[in-house]
């Protein structure tokens, strides 16, 4: 497939996310793309519209109700192109998202659509408290963890995850986001956070690399 | 020259007038920390009335805030529609599990009786225990949830988020019952002794929806809200963005906009063209590790960038300032009010 037809599919797919248009998404994702594999369109097609959307969002351009309409609608479609049983799905390293003590858990959700719409499978713990979290990463030995959050007192919280973590000498990069770390962008530091992303798309990104570092 | 320093309120009426007061107007919005300052716990002091009067008072005092800041905590307004709330020693209340489980149950949603819900009744009792204190001197700020924002509560983000997209008559069945009680509850605590209403509005900033959707679906609900209430308005986007809404924001009828620390005093000011007065902008987050000198700076910073001609009330960017900021740094960004904030500003010229 040349390389004017991927730029033409990555702006009807831009288009037809920004517009919550299903039919259309669909149409470009499972259409007769002759020598793309689901993974490739995974790659090629959802993988940099997702990142320009959420860079989008970054510069203000577009909503957060738009990132997450997008990543839910290729997250859909990608479940059902490249279903959570194909031997393409990347499982390693063990990863799971929470939002830490938060009642709020938009931003975990944008997060996990955006990994798995990128051909991630990951674990979705939900919400939960520091101290079951940390029971949880070493029961079910976590590789990376990806923490969520909304409100300050649960940043600093996330202090407490990774003193338990280092208590239970279990190893795992830890990445955070949400509005505190955004306001405070020394925050992530402060916590004992490995990494920090501003957006899903970071996320994405900072997965892909720590990835090439545990390999 | 002016010997005798304004009242509170005639500094804010002046600023909002677009004329210079004797100094910036400061409102630091303190909810939580009245409880530091009666030694109660977060859970404690909300529970009644008498302990909120006696903290906004005795911060009133002591940092010379220009308003009292009748602001309990958000859930209070899920707590009337039949939902419960989360305590935690060390941040804000948070709803508990959304009263609206599914979509059909908006449905069968019926605007709450005031009178029936404790929670807003203590607030009330606030307001006509503060509206003595303040003498009429020193406006009383009441808050709101506006109608389209309230749903994040009710029913969580991402299914409200659902909603708009996939089921729009649920949604207006969902909009008018929350107008008419945002409507009652601002024209109830207008009564109670409340100077102005703060409509928190975060999910109509660009940072959660476009500007056309905030055209097409947010600001005509506002707009009808806000002309309902009975009293001036201050809208408030805790924290996100607005600048690409700021005229549209205007035409609701609000008097004023809470701003981000993300978005440029100056810039929002040239764009509002003194249809708007603006609240803001100090990064509350950042404040929990600012020295004095860092208050000062970003004391400064705003002043310089948004106090000529009036129509600035200094302020933290999300409307309520984190539980874990210490007193000192709100000492330190009184003081550099009182310093900095004293018209004619010659120094930032």
């Amino acid at each position: 497939m040349s390389d004017s037809t991927v730029l033409e599919l990555r702006d009807r797919l831009k288009n037809a996310l920004l517009m919550i248009d299903y039919r259309t998404v669909r149409e470009v994702l499972t259409g007769d793309h002759p020598g793309m594999t689901p993974f490739q369109r995974v790659e090629y097609l959802i993988v940099p519209v997702l990142e320009q959307i959420g860079t989008g969002w970054e510069n203000g351009e577009y909503s957060l109700s738009q990132v997450y309409m997008s990543g839910r609608i290729c997250e859909e479609v990608v479940d059902m192109i490249l279903p959570p049983s194909d031997p393409s799905r990347i499982r390693q390293p063990k990863m799971a998202i929470v939002t830490l003590e938060d009642y709020h858990v938009l931003g975990k959700r944008i997060v996990y659509s955006a990994l798995r719409a990128s051909g991630y499978e990951l674990g979705n713990y939900g919400q939960m408290q520091a101290s079951d979290l940390v029971r949880r990463v070493v029961a079910d030995r976590l590789q990376i963890l990806l923490i969520s959050v909304l409100m300050l007192p649960s940043a600093l919280h996330v202090k407490d995850v990774v003193g338990g973590l280092q208590e239970a000498k279990h190893p795992v990069k830890i990445i955070v986001g949400g509005a505190p770390f955004h306001f405070d962008q020394q925050l992530w530091r402060e916590v004992g956070a490995d990494a920090f992303g501003e957006t899903a798309t970071d996320a994405v990104r900072i997965v892909h690399q720590l990835m090439e570092e545990l390999a | 020259m002016n010997a005798k320093p304004m009242t509170p309120l005639q500094r804010v009426l002046t600023t909002l007038g677009h004329q210079e007061p004797d100094r910036v107007p400061m409102f630091l919005l303190l909810t939580m920390h009245g409880a530091k300052e009666l030694g109660l716990s977060i859970r404690e002091y909300f529970s009644s009335a008498d302990n909120v009067v006696e903290g906004q008072v005795r911060m009133q005092k002591k940092y010379h805030n220009d308003c009292f800041y009748n602001f309990f905590y958000a859930s209070i307004e899920v707590e009337a529609f039949g939902g419960q709330t989360i305590f935690r020693d060390d941040g804000p209340p948070n709803a508990a599990e959304p009263v609206i489980q599914k979509r059909e149950d908006i449905l069968k949603l019926q605007v709450p009786d005031l009178a029936k819900a404790p929670g807003i009744q203590q607030v009330l009792a606030a307001h006509r225990l503060l509206k003595d204190h303040a003498a009429g001197e020193i406006p009383i700020i009441g808050v709101v949830m506006s109608p389209f924002s309230l749903p994040v509560m009710q029913m969580g983000f991402e299914a409200y988020f659902d909603l708009i997209y996939e089921a729009p008559e649920l949604f207006q069945r969902l909009m008018a019952v929350n107008e008419a009680f945002c409507v009652a509850w601002a024209n109830a605590q207008l009564e109670a002794g409340a100077t102005a209403i703060c409509f928190f509005d975060p999910v109509s900033s660009q940072t959660m929806i476009t500007p056309e959707q905030y055209r097409t679906l947010s600001q005509p609900i506002a707009k009808r809200t806000i002309a309902r209430i009975q009293g001036p308005t201050a809208t408030h986007f805790a924290s996100g963005r607005c600048l690409s809404i700021v005229d549209d924001v205007a035409d609701t009828g609000t008097a004023i906009i809470g701003i981000s620390a993300d978005e440029s005093p100056a810039e929002l000011k040239a764009k509002s063209n003194k249809r708007l007065s603006l609240l803001g902008n100090l990064n509350g987050i950042e404040m929990r590790r600012w020295t004095a000198q860092d208050a000062e700076a970003a004391v400064k910073a705003i002043i310089a960038d948004a106090g000529a001609g009036g129509g600035l009330i200094l302020s933290d960017n999300h409307g309520e300032i984190p539980f874990q900021v210490e007193s000192e740094t709100l000492q330190a960004v009184s003081a550099a009010v009182q310093e900095w904030g004293r018209y004619p500003l010659k120094w930032s010229r």
